[in-house]
């Protein structure tokens, strides 16, 4: 749900990452809060357990730039990946004008992949919304690592749809940028069809 | 109610600020502050130079969402008040017209029961603006969005890359 605050001609959106336990949401997020100067940024919040895993949300406030005469700025959250949280990730999705999907590229991670895409689906449901009406774009992280699973085949499994996509490794801040970015994009495109 | 995306003209601004003002003095708090459910600063009054706005929005609109999830978990609408005891602030929150919260920071200047007792007479000042918003938003589609879209028709590729720029 975007916010365009005449008073303030400031323009705010909410995008969402989410995505199965440990696939590098929160990485992503820490990667763009540790790149971006600090007066264009908000605290990182991270709502989590001791052990580092996301417990509610994590949170962080960008503020991109002006564009034509609005302040443009992207609330970012990431959801909690394990599957047990299903509740507060349908409390994070609520309002939000972009999803990303970031998708963990290990063997392994495939089916999680496919159920977190399906428990996002299900989510956006419930709220009445689908990915086929909502700036949706998916992230291929871990790119780096030996045991992955080739892109061709993460877009057969995940992107019926081809939205764009971008590979990534999170850790090292490889295509976490261009992923916002396409988001972005996307979100800002749809606010100028609306209006 | 507003529809789903929230659109904020100065003149709203300048009524809910008023409010909210006219609440921070008579409950005697320090800072009160109102936000969109979906985690967005709407309007603020007080002492709001020390206080950081944006994660306070974030973090109180994942508060009530997380009551709302517990309040249907038990067979409630919602917990629609919600209230922080500190040493030496205190946090009241509350609901106000389905779509907003209303979040009063208070010392030991105020009361909780002075709070609750202002509270109802802004949360109905809230509700009248927020109604009137929207029918105002619904007549008149075109005023204020036609300077938006004048401007947003124009956006092009080029400037969401410069957003990225530096």
């Amino acid at each position: 749900m975007s916010f365009i605050n005449y008073a303030a001609r400031e323009i705010n959106c909410k995008l969402v990452y989410y995505g199965p336990g440990l696939c590098g949401k929160t990485t992503n997020l820490q990667h763009i809060y540790s790149k971006v100067e600090p007066n264009t940024k908000g605290k990182l919040i991270s709502l989590a357990t001791e052990t580092e895993r996301t417990l509610f949300f994590d949170f962080l406030p960008l503020e991109l730039g002006t564009i034509r005469g609005f302040k443009t700025r992207f609330h970012l959250y990431t959801v909690p990946g394990q599957v047990f949280y299903d509740a507060s990730r349908k409390l994070i999705l609520r309002g939000t004008d972009g999803v990303i999907l970031v998708a963990d590229s290990q063997i392994e991670r495939v089916e999680a992949n496919i159920e977190s895409l399906e428990n996002l689906e299900a989510n956006l449901t419930e709220q009445n919304l689908s990915l086929d009406r909502l700036p949706f774009v998916l992230q291929y992280n871990k790119r780096d690592l030996p045991n992955i699973v080739p892109a061709e085949e993460l877009q057969v499994l995940l992107n019926p749809n081809n939205v764009p996509w971008f590979e990534a490794c999170a850790k090292k801040g490889t295509g976490v940028f261009e992923t916002l970015k396409g988001v972005a994009k996307l979100v800002l495109n749809e606010l100028k069809k609306k209006t | 109610m507003l529809g789903a995306d929230l659109t904020l003209y100065e003149e709203d601004e300048r009524r809910l600020a008023a409010v909210l003002r006219r609440l921070c003095e008579d409950a005697k708090s320090r800072a009160v502050f109102l936000i969109d459910k979906s985690g967005q600063l709407i309007a603020a009054a007080g002492e709001t130079a020390n206080v950081d706005t944006t994660s306070l929005a974030s973090l109180t609109a994942g508060n009530i969402a997380a009551s709302g999830g517990l309040a249907q978990l038990l067979g409630e609408k919602e917990f629609s008040v919600l209230f922080h005891e500190g040493e030496k602030d205190n946090l009241h929150i509350s609901v106000v017209a389905q779509r907003a919260i209303l979040v009063v920071l208070f010392d030991h200047r105020s009361s909780l029961g002075l709070v609750r007792l202002r509270l109802k007479r802004a949360a109905e000042d809230i509700g009248q603006a927020f109604a009137e918003m929207a029918l105002r938003t619904q007549q008149e589609a075109g005023r204020g969005r036609a300077e938006f879209r004048a401007q947003f028709a124009q956006l092009t590729d080029e400037d969401i890359e410069n957003l990225f720029k530096g």
